[in-house]
């Protein structure tokens, strides 16, 4: 914690506590997280001291042998339905993630004059607000969060730098945005410049 | 109170610090544990921000550091992780472990989990009223996993284990824990 770290002397009073790297409970809260395993094998790798402490066969008897038969079968149910459900969302997630594709429009404001307009971000965990900016400071031009026509958000880039923002989007976010996730789609009328493009 | 997400893109607004002075105040006065932490937690001259939750909740923070959320009614309750790092602070009770799933799950924590064998709550001398804000551990964890506002006194719970303890609190993976301010 900032706060605590900057008071110098006082330090000694908080605890500092190790959050788990998956699901963001502490580590003896996992087990009811729903992704136990990832969480397992997170601390595993990453805290083996805490690791040894809570996974021992030790502390998991005496975490069982706390419970009647009929409840400890009941929450293993649970917790395997939690699992499975949380195994769902993750597929679910990444196959949304995988079929749907950050739109690059070019749009014609007034004859020569264009906009870039930037549709699909939040979809990769991007916020749009950050990204506005960012991308107005990358090309010093005008960049804002509009609501698009079917109420989604959308990021608005004045002047023509579709291909530009394509290459920086790689460039950044390379890792969250495959490149055939992003399409540069020209607007309809007047194709004359796509060869340009 | 937390169960859904909190929606991303709050925006937070700077605290005056002649109000930063009566929250730091008020503060004090509900929790009188965290009178030797309270220059590390809310120093003086640190800026306070505040961001609109929904329900009519602020949230106060320094920095990214979520400190405590204020209901419209009723008294600041801290954060979890301010409730980690300083466990001492408020007053505990424990909830034996077939009531933790429930509690994570978001569920009203009822009085039976904390009157049974894994349960613990405080002796007579120390009794809580209801109105206290408690931070509640687990049978077997260290580490608190839920914080709110007690609906009966603690001994009642004793006389008659029936009904809900605590309702709308703050529990680990609620959508207050898993907002992250950037």
């Amino acid at each position: 914690m900032a706060e605590v770290a900057a008071s110098g002397p006082l330090e000694s009073h908080a605890q500092h506590v190790v959050y788990c790297g998956v699901c963001t409970l502490p580590p003896e809260y996992c087990e009811f997280g729903g992704t136990a395993k990832k969480c397992e094998e997170w601390l595993k790798e990453n805290n083996s001291d805490l690791y040894q402490r809570l996974y021992s066969d030790e502390a998991l008897n005496s975490n069982l042998s706390s419970l009647s038969v009929s409840v400890r079968e009941r929450v293993a149910r649970d917790a395997a339905k939690k699992e499975a459900k949380a195994a769902q969302v993750e597929a679910r997630d990444a196959e949304k993630k995988a079929s749907s594709k950050v739109q690059i429009k070019r749009v014609e404001r007034n004859k020569r004059k264009h906009v870039s307009v930037i549709a699909g971000l939040g979809i990769y965990g991007l916020e749009n607000k950050k990204v506005a900016k960012e991308l107005g400071k990358k090309f010093a031009t005008g960049s804002s969060v509009t609501k698009s026509a079917s109420g989604t958000e959308e990021i608005t880039v004045q002047g023509d730098v579709s291909d530009d923002i394509k290459d920086w989007l790689l460039d950044v976010y390379g890792k969250e945005i495959p490149e055939s996730n992003i399409e540069i789609i020209e607007d309809k009328k007047k194709k004359k410049a796509s060869d340009q493009a | 109170m937390f169960k859904k997400e909190i929606p991303t893109g709050q925006r937070s607004s700077k605290v005056k610090s002649s109000v930063q002075r009566g929250i730091r105040q008020r503060f004090l006065d509900t929790y009188p544990g965290f009178e030797p932490y309270i220059d590390e937690v809310l120093p003086k001259k640190a800026q306070l921000d505040a961001v609109k939750l929904p329900d009519k909740c602020t949230l106060y923070t320094i920095d990214t550091t979520p400190l405590f959320y204020q209901p419209q009614d009723g008294p600041p309750v801290p954060h979890l992780k301010l409730v980690h790092a300083y466990p001492d602070a408020l007053p505990t009770v424990q909830i034996d472990r077939g009531a933790i799933r429930f509690v994570l799950s978001g569920a009203v924590l009822m009085a039976p989990g904390l009157t049974s064998a894994g349960g613990r709550l405080p002796e007579k001398e120390q009794a809580l009223e209801s109105g206290t804000v408690v931070a509640v551990k687990a049978e077997g964890k260290e580490l608190a996993c839920l914080v709110g506002v007690l609906k009966a006194g603690t001994e009642e719970m004793k006389a008659k284990p029936k009904g809900v303890a605590i309702d709308e609190g703050h529990y680990l993976g609620d959508g207050l824990w898993n907002f992250h301010l950037d």
